[in-house]
């Protein structure tokens, strides 16, 4: 019988594990990457694992940051027991939470609507239709903090990233690439096309121990609100008025 | 008591860092921290405090502080021509690796720190609020340091005020020479053994793209194999990994390096020479060598054992001409309470 190829352990440097579930993108693969995340967060509040200092979920992976001093070599130390963690631990397939977050997709926040609904045949109702219409899977956070890489565009706005990035797009604009969609935290240089803008700070850091509003595993429907909306909105986040529970998609947690 | 350093000029690549944000990687919150986290630890050891006490950290130019209302006392480590301005206009050259008192109204200036990398360390460390656990400067998400930046003109930096013997290093700290050590992988398998070979054989020039997110080398094109090519699906990355891009030239991450990312790593840098990629500038050469897991974790102990002999090294400043008068009010106070500031230091 031969050995499953995956998971398996990558060395990243003397102090990290990859702990590799697949090589694509894909929810199932994913539901074994959370799983682990949760696996290690349970251990790690029961007192186990003590040289393990974080973890970070990926779309195929988890890698496993462990503490680099003159101790001994931890990561090696933990490795045969974190393979056979990762072997033995179920899928993860209920999703975290399940957000409806509003966009507001006037063209002064969506430069790239038009070009993309032109790209593949779609009048721009259609493109906001689509991505309204689509319940999207948060695969993980990264590039900036915060920054959350969703899957789950329809194959009808796939579109490769824009072949030059701009300098600076503006924060919290909503983006497509690729079958990815993702919210800029930060105002930064990116090369995604920008459909849209969204009134609210996805990561705070005065919430100290719940930054980032979004998580792996989270589920992010979109609704479009308009500029109106938008404004007020952005007020009332300003004005500290409007917690993030308010925004659970309470229909589908009430289901 | 509370004292204060304000920035008469900001100087270059300048950023407040500690050791780091750690535990926030998982929602994408970089580790940023001290570049060369030795160094950072001598500056303190000068000041006879712990080794991860917020500190500024100089990549280029240092900047010119005067301190405000009370004296302050700070530490260079670094190979930095420091300058003292008198209140009365009068200006003294220092010698960097000491300690020294600055008096109210009067200006350091520590001048280009020629080292690659320096550290200017404050009595008490830098006390800038933490965020997230840290105080380390993030700028590209305004995290940590003054107000998530690099410091301006103008701006009050609070730390602790007082007196103090100076201190002086017998000599400076240096990293020991050589190839960066690296552990191939995580995707060495992406590549053949001619690209291995090219790799650990070439020397790679640090191209103008080099920062504290990473260095982009330039040299002989590593070509990825056929069926593997250079995007992997993203997974999680380290400071010291080694991306190597489609068009076949590494980039090696920095401590500021995003947490994620979707190239190749050939090979990543042990954690003991991180901290020699703090020194690297564009036109520097690079090589690489891989090493066995052992050796990664011997250079730890090697690395943490010569900062503990330099730092025992550490003596009284030398009457070496640089009058420096809060010493001798003060002298006859002082050797006891660094004798007693000394125990329980992290590094004895």
């Amino acid at each position: 019988m031969s050995t499953p190829r995956f998971p398996r352990l990558l060395p990243l440097g003397d102090a990290s594990w990859i702990v590799e579930y697949g090589s694509s993108i894909e929810e199932a693969v994913h539901e074994r990457v959370m799983g682990l995340a949760q696996a290690l967060a349970v251990g790690k509040a029961r007192g186990q694992w003590p040289a393990i200092v974080e973890w970070v979920p990926a779309y195929a992976s988890v890698t496993v940051h462990f503490a680099a001093d003159e101790q001994g070599d931890a990561a090696l130390d933990a490795a045969t027991a974190l393979l056979a963690l990762a072997r033995d631990t179920a899928p993860l397939s209920r999703p975290g939470r399940r957000w409806r977050l509003p966009v507001c997709f006037d063209a002064e926040f969506a430069p790239d609507l038009d070009e993309l609904a032109r790209a593949r045949g779609l009048s721009p109702q259609q493109v906001v239709a689509l991505m309204i219409g689509t319940a999207f899977r948060v695969y993980m956070l990264g590039f900036q903090p915060g920054f959350p890489y969703m899957g789950g565009l329809p194959a009808a706005l796939e579109l490769p990233r824009r072949s030059t990035p701009r300098t600076a797009v503006p924060e919290r604009s909503l983006a497509v690439a690729g079958r990815m969609c993702a919210v800029y935290p930060w105002r930064s240089p990116g090369g995604w096309h920008l459909l849209g803008r969204v009134p609210l700070a996805l990561f705070d850091a005065t919430i100290a121990d719940d930054p980032a509003w979004l998580l792996p595993g989270d589920e992010v429907r979109w609704c479009a609100v308009d500029r109106a909306t938008f404004d007020e909105i952005e007020l009332g986040v300003a004005a500290g008025t409007l917690r993030r529970r308010s925004w659970l998609d309470a229909a589908v947690e009430d289901a | 008591m509370s004292g204060a350093l304000e920035f008469v000029d900001a100087g270059a690549a300048v950023s407040i860092q500690d050791l780091g944000r750690s535990g926030h990687r998982a929602i994408g919150v970089p580790l940023a921290g001290a570049a060369d986290p030795m160094l950072l630890a001598c500056a303190n050891a000068l000041l006879a405090q712990a080794p991860q006490l917020a500190a500024l950290e100089v990549a280029l130019l240092g900047p010119a502080v005067r301190a405000v209302a009370a004296p302050v006392r700070l530490a260079l480590a670094g190979d930095f021509a420091p300058r003292l301005t008198r209140e009365d206009g009068r200006v003294q050259a220092l010698s960097s690796w000491r300690s020294l008192t600055l008096q109210p109204g009067e200006v350091l200036t520590p001048g280009p720190c020629r080292s690659g990398i320096g550290y200017l360390a404050l009595a008490g460390g830098a006390e800038v609020p933490p965020v997230l656990g840290s105080r380390s400067t993030y700028a590209r998400a305004g995290l940590g340091g003054i107000d998530g930046r690099a410091p301006r003109a103008g701006d009050r930096l609070p730390c602790a005020a007082g007196h103090g013997a100076q201190r002086q290093a017998q000599r400076a700290f240096v990293h020991a020479g050589g190839a960066l050590r690296v552990l191939p992988g995580p995707q060495d398998g992406h590549f053949d053994e001619e690209a291995w070979a090219l790799f650990v054989h070439s020397a790679w020039r640090v191209t103008r793209e080099a920062d504290r997110m990473g260095l982009r080398l330039e040299g002989p094109v590593l070509r990825h194999r056929q069926g593997c090519g250079a995007d992997i699906v993203s997974e999680g990355v380290v400071p010291g990994a080694v991306q190597v891009p489609g068009a076949g030239q590494p980039i090696v991450l920095g401590v500021d390096a995003q947490t994620i990312g979707g190239y190749a790593k050939i090979a990543t840098v042990i954690t003991a020479d991180l901290p020699r990629l703090a020194h690297a500038r564009p036109g520097s050469v690079l090589r690489f060598r891989a090493v066995a897991r052992d050796e990664a974790l011997a250079a730890r102990r090697e690395q943490a054992a010569a900062l503990r002999d330099w730092v025992r090294h550490i003596e009284p400043l030398r009457a070496d001409g640089e009058a420096d008068e809060s010493a001798l009010h003060a002298g006859n106070l002082i050797s006891g309470m660094i004798d007693g500031a000394r125990d329980n230091m992290p590094w004895d």
